[in-house]
Order: C-alpha cells, then sequence, then structure tokens
C-alpha cells in the first residue's frame, strides 16, 4: 500500500472518532507544549544569568607578578618583581585570544582639591580599562592611548572622590594634588556601587599607569595585568597564550614553576551556569513526564482501537492485507497522532512562553534545537507507544478476526 | 508478492484446485478436535460447486483452508499448481489478494466507507496505479448492476447491495474462484435469488464459484453438490439440472421492489 493512501486512511480513521482523537492528542499537545515552554524559561533564565555574569566582567584574567622563591620560603604572591610594561606588550601582540589589555599599577594616599582632601586608591591603568571593566565615565572623558604613552598627568575620579572633592562644582577641568603632584581631572566615572564584599567600587581615581609608575610610586614594574578574553569560552586559550608568552619572555625551564599567576573569574561563571542548566534540565524533564503519560494515552487509544477494528483487520487480511500492511496502517496512525499533537505543542509552548515571559517579565527563548527536541520525542513516542497495538493488530489470525464480534 | 511462488510440477493439466488427503486438527485444550479427516478432491476452472452439510460438519473449515486462511495439519492443496500448504503468512496473503474473492454472510464491508472504496480496498494491497485501482473498481461495480450507487456507504444500501458490493469487491482483482461463504445466509428470499443470479451470470462468464450453504434450494443453483459430514466428504455429485435465477425470478412475486428501490 502506497504511503499517501495510507496517510489517508489514517486520516479518515482518525476524524471518524473526532472527540477521541482529539484527546489522545491533548495529552501529546500538553506534553510537548510543556516541554517547550520549560526549556524556554530554563534557557531564557541561563541567557540572562549569563549576561550578568558577563557584565561583572568573567571574560577577565588578572596577571599578577609570581611568588618570590627564597631559599624555599614562598613569599605573597606579587613580592616578586617580575612583571614590566614590555611583558605587557608582548601579551597584547602575542596573544589572539585577548582583546583588551590594561597594565596595573597603583599608590594609595591624600588627595588634595581646594581646601579638601580625601584619602584614597590611585590605580594606574591603560587607556583600555574602561572596556574590560564594562565601566564608563559619566562626565568628562577617560584619558586616551596617548597620553598613557605621554605620561600626562591627567586622572578620571570615581563617583564617591568626586562627590567628596567637589561637592559644589564639577570634577571635570580640575586639578587635584596627588603626593602634590597635580593631576588634571579629564572625567568622572559612572556610580557602580558596592560590590559583592561590600567595598566601595567608586572610592578611586584612576590615572596613566606610566604616569602612577613615574610620578608616584617611581618603581619600574608593574603590579598586574588585567586582561579581558575576547569571550567567556576563551578564556582557557587565552590563560595559555599568555602564560606561554610570559614563560618564554622570563625565560623558564620547562620544569621550573611560573613566576607569575595568572587568574581568572569563571569558576563563578561556570557555577552561575551550570545552576541555570541543571534548572532547565530539571525543568524539561519534569515536563517529558507529561509528554511520556500523553505517549501512553497514544498506546491505550491505539490499543482500544485495534480491538474495535479487529473485524476490519479480519476484512483486510482476507482480502490479502499482509502482517506488514496491517501494522503499518496501525503504526501511522499512531504516528499521525503524535506528530499532530506534537506540532500543535509546539505552537502552543511557543505562545505559551511568549504569554509567560510578558506576563512575568522573563525572558524566555525558543531554540531550534528545543523544537527539534520536541519534535522528535513526539515522533519517537508514536513509533514507541504505537508500535505495540501495532503489531498485535498485524499478529491477528485472519479467521479469529474475521469471526470477532 | 506472487513472484515468490513458483509452480512445482506436481501440477495437473488443467486443474484448478487439486486436494489430497486434507485433515485438520484443533487442539482445544487437552482435546484434539479432528475437523476434517482427509478430504480428497479436485476443481476444474468454470465449475459451480456448492458445499453443503450439517454444523461441525467440517465444512467451514474446509472452506478456510480452501481460501488460504488457515493452512491444513496435514495433506497437500494445490492451487493452479501451487502447493499452498508450505506457504508463508504473507504468500498466503498475496494468494488470498491476487486468486481468491471471498464473499461472507455478513458481507463484511468497512462502515463509513463508501462502495467505491470498499471494491478498490484489495487493490491496496498490490502494485497497481491509482488511475486503473479507481477504473478497475468502477468496472466491478458496473458489473454487479450498482454503478449509480458507487458513493453510497454501508449503511445507505439494503443487505442485497451490500452484498453485490461484496461480490464486486471479490471480483475486482480478476480472481481464479469466488468462495462464498453462506452468501444469502442474510436475505430475504427473491434477494437471495437475484445474489445467486450474480453468481450464475459470473460463473457463464468463466468465473470458478464455490458456495457454502446450508439451504439445500440455494444449492440447486450450483452445478454440482459435495456434503461433507463428520469431516469427511459424504457425496460429490453433480446437479443435472441446476435452477436458472433468471427464470426463478420472473416466478416470483414483486414483492419489496419499491421499497427496495427507495
Amino acid at each position: 500500500m502506497k504511503i499517501l493512501n495510507i496517510l489517508l486512511s489514517a486520516f479518515r480513521a482518525l476524524q471518524r472518532n473526532k472527540m477521541r482523537t482529539f484527546l489522545t492528542m491533548l495529552g501529546i499537545i500538553i506534553g510537548v507544549g510543556a516541554v517547550i515552554a520549560m526549556l524556554a524559561i530554563g534557557q531564557g533564565a541561563e541567557f540572562s544569568v549569563k549576561q550578568q555574569i558577563a557584565a561583572l566582567g568573567t571574560n577577565i584574567l588578572m596577571v599578577y607578578p609570581g611568588a618570590q622563591q627564597q631559599a624555599g620560603v614562598r613569599t605573597a604572591a606579587g613580592s616578586a618583581v617580575t612583571l614590566t610594561e614590555d611583558d605587557a606588550l608582548a601579551i597584547s601582540r602575542e596573544c589572539p585570544a585577548v582583546r583588551y589589555l590594561s597594565p596595573g599599577s597603583g599608590a594609595g594616599g591624600q588627595v588634595i582639591a581646594g581646601n579638601l582632601n580625601w584619602s584614597t586608591g590611585i590605580q594606574g591603568v591603560g587607556s583600555d580599562y574602561l572596556e574590560i571593566r564594562q565601566w564608563s565615565v559619566e562626565y568628562g572623558e577617560f584619558f586616551t592611548d596617548q597620553d598613557v604613552k605621554a605620561a600626562a598627568k591627567v586622572c578620571v575620579l570615581g563617583k564617591t572622590v568626586a562627590d567628596n572633592l567637589f561637592p559644589e562644582t564639577s570634577a571635570v577641568e580640575q586639578t587635584v594634588r596627588i603626593r602634590n603632584v597635580p593631576f588634571k581631572v579629564v572625567g568622572v566615572l559612572t556610580k557602580k556601587g558596592q560590590n559583592a564584599n561590600g567595598q566601595d567600587q567608586d572610592d578611586l581615581i584612576l590615572a596613566p599607569y606610566s604616569t602612577v609608575i613615574r610620578r608616584l610610586t617611581h618603581w619600574p614594574n608593574l603590579r598586574s595585568i588585567l586582561i579581558s578574553a575576547n569571550s567567556v569560552a576563551e578564556i582557557p586559550v587565552a590563560q595559555k597564550q599568555v602564560t606561554e608568552v610570559l614563560r618564554m619572555r622570563h625565560k623558564i625551564q620547562p620544569y621550573d614553576a611560573d613566576d607569575f599567576t595568572v587568574r581568572n573569574q569563571t569558576d563563578l561563571a561556570t557555577t552561575a551556569t551550570a545552576t541555570t542548566e541543571i534548572m532547565t534540565a530539571l525543568l524539561a524533564s519534569i515536563a517529558s513526564v507529561s509528554l511520556l503519560v500523553g505517549g501512553i494515552g497514544i498506546m491505550n487509544i491505539m490499543l482500544v482501537s485495534v480491538t474495535e477494528r479487529t473485524r476490519e483487520i479480519g476484512i483486510r487480511m482476507s482480502i490479502g492485507a499482509r502482517s506488514r500492511d496491517i501494522l503499518t496502517q496501525f503504526l501511522i496512525e499512531a504516528l499521525v497522532l503524535s506528530l499532530l499533537g506534537g506540532v500543535t505543542g509546539i505552537i502552543l509552548g511557543t505562545v505559551g512562553s511568549s504569554v509567560i515571559s510578558s506576563i512575568l517579565k522573563w525572558p524566555t527563548i525558543i531554540t531550534p534545537f528545543s523544537v527539534f527536541l520536541s519534535f522528535g520525542f513526539s515522533i519517537a513516542i508514536g513509533i514507541f507507544f504505537g508500535f505495540y497495538p501495532a503489531r498485535k493488530a498485524a499478529m491477528l489470525n485472519p479467521i479469529d478476526a474475521l469471526r470477532y464480534e | 508478492m506472487i513472484h515468490e511462488i513458483t509452480t512445482t510440477p506436481a501440477q495437473k493439466d488443467g486443474l484448478l484446485i487439486q486436494i489430497d488427503h486434507l485433515s485438520k486438527v484443533y487442539q482445544l485444550g487437552e482435546v484434539d478436535v479432528h475437523a476434517l479427516r482427509g478430504v480428497s478432491v479436485t476443481v476444474s476452472p468454470g465449475e459451480f460447486v456448492a458445499i453443503m452439510g450439517a454444523s461441525g460438519s467440517g465444512k467451514s473449515t474446509f472452506m478456510n483452508i480452501l481460501g488460504c486462511l488457515d493452512k491444513p495439519t496435514k495433506g497437500g492443496y494445490f492451487l493452479e499448481g501451487i502447493d499452498v500448504s508450505k506457504l508463508t503468512r504473507d504468500e498466503l496473503a498475496a494468494i488470498r489478494n491476487l486468486k481468491i474473492g471471498f464473499v461472507f454472510q455478513g458481507f463484511n464491508l468497512l462502515s463509513r466507507t463508501s462502495a467505491l472504496e470498499n471494491v478498490e480496498l484489495p487493490l491496496f494491497y498490490c502494485s497497481i496505479s491509482n488511475k486503473l485501482r479507481k477504473s478497475k473498481a468502477i468496472a466491478a461495480i458496473e458489473r454487479v448492476g450498482l454503478g449509480d450507487r458507487i458513493h453510497h456507504y454501508p449503511n445507505q444500501l439494503s443487505g442485497g447491495q451490500q452484498q453485490r458490493v461484496a461480490i464486486a469487491r471479490a471480483l475486482v482483482n480478476d480472481p481464479s474462484i469466488i468462495l462464498a461463504d453462506e452468501p444469502t445466509g442474510n436475505l430475504d428470499s427473491r434477494t437471495s435469488v437475484e445474489v445467486m443470479g450474480i453468481f450464475q451470470e459470473l460463473n457463464n462468464n468463466g468465473i470458478t464459484v464455490i458456495l457454502v450453504t446450508h439451504e439445500p434450494d440455494i444449492a440447486q443453483f450450483a452445478k454440482r453438490h459435495i456434503v461433507f459430514r463428520d469431516g469427511k466428504i459424504k457425496s460429490d455429485k453433480i446437479n443435472p439440472n441446476p435452477r436458472i435465477a433468471s427464470e426463478v425470478l420472473k416466478e416470483l412475486p414483486m414483492i419489496d421492489e419499491e421499497e427496495e428501490a427507495a
């Protein structure tokens, strides 16, 4: 029997019991719809968590000078003087996975402006610092690469510093004195608030690292190098490239330990992403239970249908239907049920998740993957749960089937 | 399909059916029921055979084996030279499809399926184009005189008309034999004669008809009578003066002709 004819007769058979067909399909519709909606919600949550973490700057790597080793006693990380400006330049030149880089130096001290003063940290950074930290300037502008190269005496104030030193006026274009060195204020950063440890992130002054080294610390080496990788995924690559470049530049033998430390924040990101992924999987598996129940519904109805149509099966066999013709016929019927239910379920799930996202203001994402998954699931369920009833029909003895009342 | 079945050298010239010492034993729990105990019979093309016997005589079992719905326990059954008793389930299905046309007492039409589609049904199970299938089905329906009712559903047709649709379905694939199992059992006497008339007409055109009945006056339309008793053939005789259905119909009063037409 040709597939088209089988399909036609399957549709007709399903049409005869519209209510029953609809109710059977409803099981699959709800199952597939639930899977789609749950995956959409889960993946939406995953996406927004990832976005929030990215805003924290998880694609950041920090390079510190390594711990100094003196007669087997290791001192604190950063105590050795191993990171130089040339190291930083080499990294930005030779590591393709590195997107932005900001050499860091720092000093603390009293900052004076007019008759006000404020004690804060002065960080020497590169011109790409704001790109790495995903920060921005509220007033004025950030210093340029030119300023860094020229070791210009310019600085950008954190919001807290600006508020304390210039409570009445605009800080931009004013001068502040740091350890008696005058710096011109070129910008004020936007407010960032407290970090996770309760520290005020706006209580700082940013200045070109070259200026800080030459004018304030008088110490030629870098305290750290701040790096952002091209993406969160490329952090391990970037980390490897940075390590290789630095080992080569520092002439470290293969069996010797690094004289620097590279740290990243991916642990946080991995944990948070893993949590939402588990949540998605949990939601989807709960939803797929209803899909399973829908499949059992199909099996149940197909068994009833086979029993009801025993005589029809007998007639078909007596006029020449082979076992496989009967098998195909009932399998196709089950498949049509589950496929129609699946497609309707995908539509319902899509509509449902957009309703959820507009009511709860929760992002939902429907990926082609989840659509294919649910579609594949409903085909599999049709075949799996349709097979037993279809086989039962195909294995009937023609004489018994013909005499069945 | 049919090409898997090879003709054996055992084919006897011109014989349609050759049955040798056929026996069938059913196992009902611990008890063996001997439905057929060594039946031998041959049928030539173009015969019109009536198989008679009381219930339990084995005629239904014989019919089922003849129709390739069941397999014998022992003995050989050659249909057009093919040893049917050795065929698989699917090969038997192909034989039923191509060589045998069934007509049942209860019509056995698919409900909610039009007359045309019912007649088309056997052709779905063999390779044939959609166009040819339709034209063959229409030709078969016209042959039984229901050309104006091809789109009617079984529940819109009288018993006689339903049985004609069933006969058309049996005819549609040009079978070697038409097997009719009590075809008039559910019909009134006039309609019964009409249906027998169709069988006679088909037989006159060369189709072999084998009919199972327990009504002697229906059997009178056949040319040969085989009587079963206790799983054996009790008698096998030629009917010298078969009744002619068209003549019988003329003598019958026109009873509910109008009602049926309505």
